[in-house]
């Protein structure tokens, strides 16, 4: 038999989805740790990528961040991090996805204050705003495509990035991938390329629903010019 | 508190170990053999797939869509993901981890090359034609060297991603460097084990970034003299 038609069969087991430790629970962690991690991202990266772009100094602290994060293997901080205060078990898997939810944020909430117009800005100083004031009723929401575009970029990544968690135990749906694998693959291979699908069909889906997301979040008259902040926010996070 | 004394007073378990180094030092040389072999591999067949692509959605401009949303969305599908679809047609081996590292980087490196070849200055290219270039030399002898800077951008990102990259292979044991972290993290938490791994990650990226970095100074010496 060969994997896709395991594969479905696999996939057609109700068991597989609702026993304990099945699809569904597996789906569940999945989700719970991305979307723990991705906030945690935001809580840090938001913040100090408003601040940095505000005053404007820092760019050269932002390539770095997210240069260094390039260079450090998933793997590596994942099984680092339980080794510190943290322990062993969920909060260690939710800072090393954290961490590398952090440079798309960091980014392009940097851009997207730095894209605002001089005129605008020294405008708002020139109807007495405080630079907090100015802050946050100016340049915070012009920059809303940039951070909708920072948290799609980051959400996909982390629930990508989160199905490497089980080599940690850390659960979500890449356990099902490790298992076939550990079934070998003459006998696992249809768990393996369904846990593959289940893998990719949530980070396909991720992605769809948070474009639909940063469409309806992006004021109506800064739409046209989504397309050119999107392809402007990618080059911020790979560094060209 | 009591962990973190705990933890101090742990004189078995140290962040790193030069004795741990010595005494495995043919595995830890063995899996950095294999990591540099296979991101090599990867990064030059990437490569030579990429910059063919990138050329033909340069000169076909209806194609440079699809072909980088084609390449985008074999980026958004998770590294663990692509091996489960490949395994189990091509088996637990080299071939597995290089098709999928492949993969990944062919997005970096095509969506860099059609930007490089996108900024060779219209007048530059006008003035190629009127000398009497065909479409071949002006790519070879006029587009392609000015893109240099686009390209080598591209293979940077993909060298240090796919270094990264290349940990993942642990799912079927073929991980190099990633081998060694997870073993360390199966025995017992064995931190030395763990971080001569990861830094020699690290390492492995910063070397192979800044031999990039002198090659693309040796490839663009016009560039050489200006800032940056």
């Amino acid at each position: 038999m060969n994997p896709v038609s395991q594969a479905v069969v696999w996939l057609n087991d109700p068991l597989n989805w609702t026993n304990p430790g099945g699809i569904l629970d597996r789906l569940g962690e999945h989700v719970s740790i991305s979307a723990t991690a991705v906030l945690l991202g935001c809580l840090v990266a938001w913040p100090l990528g408003l601040w940095l772009g505000h005053t404007g100094r820092g760019g050269g602290l932002v390539v770095l961040v997210s240069n260094l994060t390039l260079a450090v293997p998933t793997l590596a901080l994942l099984t680092i991090l339980p080794l510190t205060f943290l322990g062993f078990g969920r909060p260690a898997v939710v800072v090393a996805l954290a961490v590398f939810a952090v440079p798309p944020l960091l980014a392009n909430a940097y851009t997207g204050v730095r894209q605002v117009d001089a005129q605008t800005r020294e405008a708002a100083r020139g109807m007495g705003m405080t630079g907090a004031q100015v802050l946050r009723r100016v340049e915070l929401p012009l920059a809303v495509p940039y951070l909708a575009a920072g948290f799609r970029t980051a959400a996909v990544q982390v629930v990508a990035t989160a199905a490497l968690a089980t080599f940690v135990n850390g659960g979500g749906l890449g356990e099902i991938i490790r298992f076939g694998f550990g079934l070998s693959i003459a006998v696992g291979g249809g768990q393996i390329l369904a846990g593959g699908l289940l893998v990719a069909g949530l980070a396909v889906s991720v992605e769809l629903i948070f474009a639909l997301v940063e469409r309806l979040v992006t004021p109506r008259p800064l739409r046209r010019a989504r397309h050119r902040a999107g392809r402007r926010a990618a080059d911020a996070v790979t560094g060209s | 508190m009591s962990f973190r004394l705990s933890y101090r007073a742990d004189p078995g378990n140290p962040w790193f170990s030069w004795q741990y180094v010595r005494d495995n030092s043919e595995t830890v040389l063995n899996a950095l053999r294999e990591h540099t072999t296979l991101t090599l591999r990867a990064v030059l067949i990437a490569a030579l797939i990429a910059i063919p692509l990138a050329v033909v959605a340069y000169w076909f401009r209806p194609l440079t869509g699809p072909i980088l949303a084609l390449t985008g969305v074999l980026y958004t599908v998770p590294s663990l993901a692509l091996f489960a679809f490949i395994a189990p047609y091509l088996g637990i081996g080299v071939a597995t981890v290089l098709s999928v590292v492949v993969l990944y980087a062919l997005l970096v490196i095509v969506r860099n090359t059609v930007a490089g070849l996108n900024q060779v200055p219209a007048e530059v290219r006008e003035a190629a034609e009127g000398m009497g270039y065909g479409r071949w030399g002006r790519l070879l002898r006029i587009e392609l060297p000015l893109a240099v800077p686009g390209i080598l951008t591209g293979l940077r990102l993909a060298t240090v991603s796919t270094v990264a990259l290349v940990t993942v292979g642990v799912v079927i044991g073929r991980g190099g460097l990633g081998q060694i972290i997870f073993a360390g993290f199966q025995n017992n938490l064995y931190k030395a084990q763990i971080m001569t791994g990861t830094l020699l990650c690290v390492l492995l990226a910063l070397v192979l970034d800044l031999l990039l970095i002198g090659a693309g100074r040796l490839l663009t010496p016009w560039l050489r003299g200006r800032a940056g």
